[in-house]
This record gives structure tokens, C-alpha cells and sequence, in this order.
């Protein structure tokens, strides 16, 4: 048998072949590809839509008498429906109508709402707002709208960002957390430490194909809601760039801390779960995480995703410089490091 | 290398895992060119021992040269003249059989190309398909392409057979024999009795970590003093086995599995003297078997045990 000894050409290089081995493990298994691609930009459309700032609804009110209904008919942005007290209260309870007005003394109205829907008190106001204009009551001075409806004021514009975080997490985290497992599982993780593979190099490839992926999965969802719901880019596109390569490299680091030690893909989901889930509720994903009771913000803001989705939104929306989120470089580049050198510690080849 | 020099040499090798000793101090010489069985029951150390050889485990004393180099200074330049196959190693489903090997090929500094080494294992109409789809046959196979892929002087192959059925048993024996032909040098871990009586040159049986016997298959055989055994169950009066001693031709008997068990010099003398015994105690035979002393009776004259316990 004839063996050879020369220079093997670029792609039979070991770094190479397997940076190639990560791609096609990727490529062929399609609930990666699913997971990766689609559903970000399925979650981007179904929230897109259901959050999109849509001409004022027009709300659904009951009213107990004819006259009374006449009176609030005179508001544009009321539905009034005359029906028995009864038939309103029903109405109330199942989430029908957000209001009932009966008939009070002396030929006034009582409103019957939940003050804790927002729904509610708009329908409280207008309700109002129609009795006094049906009694000829006017504004002292003139009044007008001006509306807010340019991009970057809209939920999608808040959205897009905040799901490009939760995706660089998901990807970084599961794309280097499964595989490594899966390896250790089949003992494929010691067969390779058994020839003469670079350890390094093996790390090594899990970040090239990272970044390949990257760049594909920041361009797809970035292209839909630019192209779909007109999501600003105000900031550099290479900072932009350099936000989520950091990103990733970061959760990439957790993703390969989760797995250093982890022998089944059991322990290892439950465990990578456990890390992601306070991020998915607190790291202000789908609405501001400044919502949460102060005395846990700085826990909030010491997680990985609110940096990361703090940076992205600084830079997408408000066209901020990475001088001006130093802070969450950062907060991201301590977990990257720590969680880095832990994992390299606690890292079992067997 | 030279034919006759040292490929690996254990001195002295132990290694526990808290109360369990798995290795139990280990001396033993393998020459290059050929192939050396390490035959035992599950848990008697022989993985253990061979991924101590291999540089996967470290062991908790004694010293381990192969190829005149060792694990601490020479790990590099060892790595690349060895080729392991080990025990559990499930390779990766998704890839297909060429690029597995492509993969494996990349690690290595010389060696053969990856559709020789695909040919030489004797995939090549599966070459393109998936790892996942293989024959377990077809999957040991590959893993042992894995371990060619560098052209190695010594190769290791951890209980190679195990799981397979026949047939594949049969073809991963026709690669070991190609490979002895090439004068490598072969290091193997077998329960199977057949497989390391075919196979080596040099078998170590081993049993609670420690190598119970040494010696090429025939001298071990040999060493038990008996040339055949004879098997058979009777039914009738109950029988002692110590009364069949005195037979002639008969050195040992025992109560096995309900039936007997006499270990014989002289077939031809032995056979006749039992019908006569049992037909004297009007005991009626029901099975009658006799085979060439194996491997297997020597692991059960040594220990008492058989090597398969199933």
C-alpha cells in the first residue's frame, strides 16, 4: 500500500476537517437548522404582528338603556350595545364588552369595568368623554393628535434585538453544549484524544463554524426585520458585527462550561435550561427588564443576555458607538473570560 | 523495526479506582511483528491495561515503554505511530464513511489515502453512506480503519469481535490475519478463547488484574497436561465424580451444569473405560461430548471459572 508522507493540501488539515465535520453535523441534522433559523423568525413575525401598532380598536361597550346608549353612540372608538343588566354582566365576566354603563340616579351613569385593564379605563374615559360632548361640553382650547408611528419606536423595533440576543445565546449555547456531550456520550471524545488530534484545534473548529453560522443567522433575522417590519440599523454595521461575535464567543464559553463534565444529553439540557431560563424571563428579551423591582436589578443587569441585548439595542436603535456601552463589553467579556478558563479546568476528555 | 525487538513493555503496572484494584502489577513483553492477546472475563483488567498502554489512563505505578518511547516525554511523536480502536467508541452517525475516515487521516502525518484505507477494510460501496446506517460488522470495521489511517507500527484493538455476529466476527479476523501479514504489531483484548487461540502468537490470561498465564496459544494449552476434554450428562443413579478419577486416560473430573466434565490425556482409552463404568452402573448417557483442549480449559483448570459467564 502506498503511503504518503508529503504536504496535504489546506482542506485535508486537521483544523480543516474539523471545522467541515461541525458543518455537516449541523447542516444534517434539521431541528438545528429549525431551531437556528426559522423559529427566531417565526417568533420575530407572530410577536411583530401580534404587537404591531395597529389604527386605535374600537372597543366593546354594553349599555343598560336606549337614551344612555345614544349618548356614548356619539364616540367613534365605542361599540355600544343596549342589553340587560344581566346579559352585560355575562358579558363583563367572559371578556366580551371591557365596559357596562347602566342607568344611576338622577339621570346619571354608573360604569361598571376592571380598573386593572387598560382596555377598561380607555373605555371609562371615552365613555365620559361622550356624555359630556353629547351635554355640549368642550375643551377650553383647541386640541389634535400628532401620532408616533416611525420605526424605532414601534414593540418590533424593541423586539428585534432583544430575539438577535436570545438566538446568539440559544445557538452558542446548545451548538457547542450538545455536540461536545454527544461526543463525550459515544466515547468519540476520547477515540479523538487517542490519535494524535490537537486538543486546542478541536475547540478551535467549534468557533470557526460558529462564526460562519453567525454571520448567516445574524443576516437572516436582521434581513427580515429589516425587510418586513423596516427595523433601523443606526448604528455601525461593523460594531454591530463585533457586538455579536462577542456575543457569541461568550455564550459559546458557557455553552462549553455547561458541558465540560456532562456525560448524558439529559443532564446537559437540564443543566444548559437551568442557565437560560432566568435570562429568557429577566434579560429584558420581550419587554424592558426594567420592569422588575429594583433590588434585583443589578442581578438582572449581571446577566450575560441584558448585556447583550442592552448593547444591541443601543446600537440598532439609538445608532450608540461602542464607547457608550462599555459597560455591557464589559459585563459580557467577564463571562466570556471566567466561563472560558472554568470550563478548561473542569473540561473530561473521557 | 526490527523483528524480535521490544514493541511494548509493562513493568510492574497497577492501577485502582478507590478500593478496586484493576490492574494488579503487571510485567509483560510483546515483540514487533506480533500479535499479542490479552484474554480474560469482563472485569479482569484488560481494559484497564490497555488504555494504560494506550495513554489514556495514567497508571498509579509501573512504567509503560512502547516502542522504546514513553507517555511522558514522548507523547507527540507516539500518538503518531499508534492506531487504537477502543471498546465503545460509537463514531459519528451523521458523517459518512469517507469523510469519517478523511477526518481520522487529517490527524496523522503520513499514511495511507482514505479510499485505500476504505478498501482495505473493505467499505468502499459504503463509502458514501452514513455511519448511522452501517452493520454493527460494517461499524467495527470502520472503527478499525480509524486506526490505519496513520500507518501504525503497533495498533490496539479493544475486544475488536465483541457484539458481532458471526460473520463479522470472521471478516474483522481475515483484517487482523492481513494485518500479521504485514508484520505489524498487534496488542488485543478478547474474552473469546477461539478468537485469541487464532489470532496471537503470544496470549496473557488474565483474571482479578493479574496475567494468571503466559505463553504462545499451544504451550498454554499444553501446560494443562490434557490433550482433550469430554462432556456428557447421564440420568440414572446419582454419580461422584470423584469416582471417575480412576479411569483410564482420565486426570481430572468434575460436576458442571447439571452433567460431567473429565479432563483426558487419552482419548481413545478415556472414551471407552466411561461406557464401560456407566453401562457397569446401569447409568444411561444422554450426551456425549469431546473437544481438543482449549484456551477456555485452560482458564478453567486455572480459576475454577469459565470465561463467559452466560
Amino acid at each position: 500500500m502506498k503511503i504518503d508522507t508529503g504536504r496535504r493540501s489546506l482542506i485535508d488539515r486537521p483544523l480543516a476537517q474539523l471545522t467541515l465535520v461541525r458543518f455537516r453535523e449541523f447542516r444534517r441534522e434539521p431541528e438545528a437548522v429549525f431551531w437556528v433559523f426559522v423559529f427566531p423568525i417565526l417568533l420575530a413575525a407572530g410577536l411583530g404582528i401580534a404587537f404591531r401598532n395597529r389604527p386605535a380598536e374600537v372597543l366593546k361597550i354594553g349599555a343598560e338603556t336606549v337614551p344612555l346608549a345614544g349618548e356614548l353612540r356619539t364616540e367613534k372608538s365605542l361599540a355600544v350595545e343596549v342589553m340587560s343588566r344581566t346579559a352585560g354582566e355575562r358579558g363583563l365576566r367572559t371578556g366580551r364588552l371591557v365596559l357596562l354603563a347602566l342607568a344611576g340616579a338622577a339621570g346619571g351613569a354608573v360604569y361598571r369595568y376592571d380598573d386593572t385593564n387598560p382596555d377598561g379605563r380607555t373605555a371609562r374615559l371615552l365613555a365620559e368623554r361622550a356624555i359630556l360632548r353629547a351635554a355640549g361640553v368642550r375643551a377650553p382650547a383647541p386640541e389634535s393628535d400628532s401620532l408616533v408611528r416611525e420605526p424605532g419606536s414601534r414593540y418590533i423595533d424593541f423586539l428585534i434585538p432583544g430575539l438577535l440576543g436570545l438566538n446568539l445565546m440559544g445557538s452558542g449555547m446548545w451548538g457547542m453544549g450538545f455536540a461536545i456531550v454527544d461526543a463525550r456520550r459515544r466515547h468519540l471524545l476520547k477515540r479523538l484524544v487517542a490519535s494524535p488530534m490537537s486538543r486546542a484545534e478541536y475547540l478551535l473548529s467549534f468557533l470557526l463554524s460558529r462564526l460562519v453560522l453567525l454571520f448567516v443567522e445574524v443576516a437572516v433575522l436582521l434581513g427580515f426585520g429589516v425587510a418586513v417590519f423596516g427595523t433601523p440599523l443606526r448604528g455601525s454595521l461593523w460594531e454591530l458585527a463585533a457586538l455579536c461575535v462577542l456575543s457569541a464567543f461568550c455564550f459559546s464559553a458557557l455553552g462549553l462550561l455547561s458541558a465540560s463534565r456532562v456525560r448524558t444529553i439529559e443532564a446537559a439540557s437540564g443543566l444548559m435550561n437551568f442557565i437560560m431560563l432566568p435570562m429568557w424571563i429577566f434579560s429584558g428579551v420581550f419587554f424592558s427588564s426594567e420592569r422588575f423591582p429594583a433590588a434585583v436589578q443589578p442581578f438582572i443587569q449581571a446577566l450575560p443576555l441584558t448585556a447583550v441585548a442592552n448593547a444591541l439595542r443601543a446600537n440598532m436603535i439609538e445608532g450608540a458607538g461602542l464607547a457608550q456601552v462599555w459597560g455591557e463589553l464589559a459585563i459580557i467579556s467577564a463571562w466570556l473570560a471566567v466561563s472560558f478558563f472554568v470550563a478548561l479546568k473542569l473540561f473530561r476528555w473521557r | 523495526m526490527a523483528t524480535g525487538a521490544v514493541a511494548l513493555r509493562l513493568r510492574a503496572l497497577r492501577k485502582a479506582y478507590g478500593d478496586v484494584v484493576a490492574v494488579d502489577g503487571i510485567d509483560l513483553d510483546a515483540s514487533a511483528g506480533e500479535c499479542f492477546a490479552l484474554l480474560g472475563p469482563n472485569g479482569a483488567g484488560k481494559t484497564t491495561t490497555i488504555e494504560i498502554c494506550e495513554g489514556l489512563l495514567e497508571p498509579d505505578s509501573g512504567t509503560v515503554e512502547l516502542l522504546g518511547l514513553n507517555w511522558v516525554s514522548d507523547e507527540r511523536r507516539l500518538r503518531q505511530r499508534l492506531g487504537v480502536q477502543l471498546q465503545e467508541t460509537q463514531l459519528a452517525d451523521k458523517l459518512t464513511v469517507e469523510e469519517t475516515v478523511r477526518l481520522f487521516r487529517s490527524f496523522y502525518e503520513r499514511g495511507p489515502a482514505v479510499a485505500d484505507v476504505v478498501a482495505m477494510v473493505e467499505l468502499e460501496e459504503k463509502s458514501g453512506g452514513r455511519v448511522g446506517q452501517l452493520s454493527g460488522g460494517q461499524k467495527q470495521r470502520l472503527a478499525i480503519a480509524c486506526a490505519l489511517v496513520g500507518d501504525p507500527d503497533l495498533l490496539f484493538l479493544d475486544e475488536p469481535t465483541t457484539g458481532l455476529d458471526p460473520q463479522g466476527r470472521r471478516q474483522v479476523w481475515q483484517l487482523i490475519e492481513q494485518f500479521k501479514r504485514d508484520g505489524r504489531t498487534i496488542i488485543l483484548t478478547t474474552h473469546y478463547m477461539d478468537e485469541a487461540e487464532r489470532l496471537s502468537d503470544h496470549v496473557a490470561i488474565m483474571d482479578h488484574g493479574r496475567i494468571i498465564a503466559l505463553g504462545t496459544p499451544r504451550e498454554l494449552i499444553a501446560s494443562i497436561g490434557v490433550d482433550h476434554v469430554v462432556e456428557f450428562a447421564a440420568e440414572g443413579a446419582a454419580l461422584d465424580p470423584a469416582a471417575l478419577e480412576g479411569l483410564q486416560g482420565v486426570r481430572r473430573a468434575r460436576a458442571e451444569n447439571g452433567g460431567f466434565q473429565l479432563q483426558v490425556t487419552e482419548l481413545h482409552l478415556a472414551v471407552p473405560a466411561l461406557l464401560d463404568e456407566l453401562d457397569g452402573r446401569g447409568i444411561a448417557l444422554t450426551e456425549l461430548r469431546t473437544h481438543s483442549a482449549t484456551l477456555e480449559d485452560v482458564f478453567v483448570m486455572l480459576t475454577g471459572r469459565h470465561l463467559r459467564e452466560d
